[in-house]
């Protein structure tokens, strides 16, 4: 186990070498630093030595990826390539435009975005699950059909709608919690409260439906029949039987996404006014600050891809046949 | 006049000529009519059928665009217009150009806000104004608005229903009688064509109705600048249409191409293309998103010569949110193609084609390229609904269309911050979420239809 995560984690460095190489062609070759300064600083009357000024504060005056001037080494690590993006793999993710160390923002930021996703992440899944068990407990029947129309009109509603109606509700017609805000310690709660449960109403429609199908598919096996026919009741075959077998695709689609849970919910955040990540990546792009959106698609996918080792670990806990190797 | 074709209309009109293409070819093979034969058997497919076709129509009406030609001269020749307009803007002239002052409620005959009046006796009062178009016929509002309402629409109502009767009489006569078929609607219970009946019916009368009433007031209202909110939400119809559509029609060769591709040689070609779409796939999509459209602005706003209107610069921008889109999510359906094509390489007939001597390529698109389109076109009208909702989740993060491109997104950002105003300006938001839930519902139910009727692990059993 241990030489086969070696062996992944090895594997993902070639991985991050794409990542690393699509946004260095994104960001630097399809627009020249020179373009990106003169959309910084207004589009006309911008003197050259004012965009000189800026390249060099951003540290964007540098040659692209082969500084020629320079001797030995640093013909290579004098240049933008090496400054801006190989440097990222250290997490050295350098500074945003207003200033401040972009890592140590990410260290603060993460944790205020962990307290939403994380409770939204747990009674979602919960909730999902029970709801699709139920669904397929009363298969065939009037309310199974019911749940399957609910979850169709719910998946498609607009999740801005939750967003925007949830506020209204409760922020201003009912006053049960502040609309937007958030505060550390334990006080979080009431901030935490409204977000979470926005986030768990608008996952019902597509989760629910998703689960039912991974459920329905594994009710027709045969070992289902060999449990009713061993007389055991219809939920033990549900809870006991069905459920542990569907771990295998309900793991797929739900471990790869617990490291990302760091990176908190662009609208979420940016709507209830939470100070972390996802707030933080949408004032980057509004503000254009390439710098951070660079740092955050750079950490996404590291992210992602400790989700998948994650995954392929998780098959070994739920599933002694699986043995990595 | 002068017509114009910007970029996405002649995306709109080839994928157009595509489906009819298809269409045609399907005809002539009974196999491939099958599946289509089990959607036009149910009444839900039908139905959603009906509603998407309507939202087409707009989209498809309102991709017919052109430039008016000014009445003066210069030297002899003739000067358009600089702005970009299209059949719909014609045909719904009178809910472009009756603007108002500012907010109104739907239906109203008063204006959102006070404002000061002179009176007749030459003392100033603080109230209301009337609107400039919306009810200005009635000459006590508070006495004959609801009469005025209700007759109006009843009106309308009778006169759609009229038209739709004529218009069903008018199919049957044209296409249904030849065939023979003369079985009262009565008996065949479980037919679609019932319902279809009942639902251009209830269609006609309600479009009968809207439209009779919204001659003479704003059926849902105005917004800050006083434009009607149903022009601007018709209007945002062809932007959820473009996206949902022509981001597939991008899609479609990477995922087909490579995806076979991968499946059939394996090997080194199959190891770059996982490495191509493992990279994509492992940046979370709404970033890679949001950094390619910063990118893209950046060179669209370098380049104003490109564009001779500001239509067509939205245009292209538009157009490159589609690109993006696609580019970004083409990973999943290559690696379902590609799973499937690892699996039927393996079958009988394509090794035999293989021992004939048939080359590579004629293997791939005779004999695989076939037997995986029901995966491609599942994945099509799966996602559809999907991409409608995402341009306006992009709207609001600042990477979505140009702000002066009526879209979903761009209504539901405009509208949010006046949910703050007291009494609150809810018609813009209800207005777009509205008409986006009718879109994306009747997509999803349509897809779901598909799906049912082309997926070959389901058994059928007619």
């Amino acid at each position: 186990m241990i030489a086969y995560l070696i062996r992944r984690i090895l594997y993902a460095f070639p991985v991050l070498v794409g990542v690393n190489l699509l946004t260095f062609a994104l960001f630097f070759v399809v627009n020249t630093p020179d373009d990106m300064a003169r959309m910084q600083l207004g589009m006309k009357r911008v003197t050259p030595e004012a965009i000189e000024k800026w390249k060099q504060q951003q540290g964007y005056d540098k040659p692209l990826m082969l500084n020629t001037q320079a001797a030995g080494m640093s013909k290579i690590s004098d240049t933008v390539f090496f400054e801006k993006s190989v440097r990222m793999f250290a997490f050295d993710f350098g500074y945003a435009n207003d200033g401040r160390n972009i890592a140590r923002e990410i260290q603060t930021r993460m944790l205020p975005s962990l307290a939403i996703a994380l409770p939204t992440f747990v009674v979602g899944l919960l909730l999902y699950i029970t709801f699709a068990l139920f669904m397929t407990l009363f298969r065939g029947t009037a309310l199974d059909t019911l749940g399957v129309t609910l979850c169709v009109f719910l998946m498609s509603v607009s999740g801005l709608f939750y967003i925007i109606g949830g506020q209204f509700l409760a922020g201003k017609l009912w006053h049960w919690v502040p609309i937007s805000g958030y505060v550390g310690g334990t006080d979080s709660i009431k901030f935490i409260l409204l977000p979470v449960l926005i986030g768990v109403v608008g996952g019902i429609g597509a989760s629910g439906r998703w689960y039912r199908t991974i459920f329905l598919e594994e009710i027709s096996k045969d070992y289902v029949r060999t449990a009713r026919a061993k007389g055991l009741s219809e939920l033990r075959v549900l809870f006991g039987h069905v459920l542990k077998n569907a771990m295998i695709p309900i793991l797929t689609g739900v471990v790869v996404v617990i490291p990302l849970l760091f990176m908190g919910s662009l609208l979420t955040e940016s709507f209830f006014g939470i100070p972390g990540l996802g707030s933080y990546t949408i004032d980057a792009i509004n503000a254009q600050d390439f710098g951070v959106v660079r740092a955050m698609v750079f950490l996404g996918s590291v992210l992602y891809i400790v989700g998948l080792v994650l995954t392929d670990i998780s098959y070994t806990l739920v599933d002694p046949r699986v043995r990595l190797q | 006049m002068m017509p114009v074709v910007l970029w996405t209309d002649a995306m709109i009109f080839l994928l157009l000529a595509t489906i009819l293409a298809g269409a045609w070819h399907i005809r002539k093979w009974p196999h491939l009519m099958l599946p289509w034969q089990r959607v036009a058997t149910s009444s839900m497919g039908m139905v959603s059928l009906l509603i998407l076709s309507l939202f087409m129509l707009v989209g498809l009406l309102d991709s017919l665009h052109y430039r008016i030609a000014l009445p003066e001269k210069n030297n002899g020749q003739t000067v358009y217009s600089a702005e970009v307009v299209s059949a719909f803007d014609a045909l719904a002239s009178g809910l472009k150009s009756r603007t108002e002052k500012t907010y109104s409620a739907p239906m109203a005959a008063y204006l959102y806000a006070k404002e000061n009046m002179d009176t007749l006796e030459g003392k100033i009062l603080r109230d209301y104004p009337r609107l400039r178009f919306g009810g200005v016929h009635l000459s006590d509002v508070g006495r004959d608005w609801l009469g005025d309402v209700v007759q109006k629409a009843a009106r309308g109502a009778l006169a759609g229903l009229l038209l739709g009767v004529l218009l069903i009489a008018a199919i049957w006569i044209l296409f249904l009688r030849q065939r023979g078929d003369h079985l009262p609607l009565s008996k065949v219970a479980d037919n679609p064509r019932k319902a279809l009946l009942i639902t251009t019916l209830l269609l006609a009368a309600f479009f009968g109705a809207v439209s009779n009433l919204a001659a003479s007031y704003h059926v849902l209202g105005t917004d800050k600048v006083g434009q009607d909110v149903l022009y601007l939400a018709l209007k945002s119809i062809r932007t959820g249409l473009v996206i949902g559509t022509i981001t597939t029609l991008v899609t479609l060769p990477f995922a087909l191409l490579l995806g076979v591709a991968a499946g059939y040689f394996r090997g080194w070609v199959d190891d770059i293309i996982q490495y191509i779409y493992t990279v994509l796939s492992s940046i979370p999509s709404v970033l890679l998103i949001a950094a390619a459209v910063l990118m893209m602005q950046v060179t669209i706003e370098m380049h104003p010569e490109w564009f001779e209107t500001s239509a067509a610069r939205a245009d292209v921008r538009l157009l490159s949110l589609c690109l993006i889109l696609g580019l970004t999510s083409w990973t999943g359906l290559c690696r379902l193609l590609r799973g499937e094509t690892l699996k039927l390489r393996e079958l009988e007939y394509i090794q035999a084609a293989q021992a004939f001597g048939v080359s590579s390529p004629r293997i791939i698109t005779q004999h695989i390229m076939p037997n995986v389109m029901h995966i491609v076109l599942i994945a099509m009208v799966m996602d559809f609904s999907g991409l409608v909702l995402a341009e306006a989740v992009l709207s609001y993060v600042g990477v979505g269309v140009d702000p002066s491109t009526m879209s979903f997104g761009t209504l539901i950002n405009a509208a949010r911050l006046e949910m703050g105003r007291d009494p609150i300006v809810w018609w813009t938001l209800a207005a777009a979420f509205g008409f986006m839930l009718v879109l994306v519902l009747a997509a999803n139910l349509f897809a779901d239809v598909v799906r049912d009727a082309f997926d070959p692990r389901l058994s059928h059993k007619n």
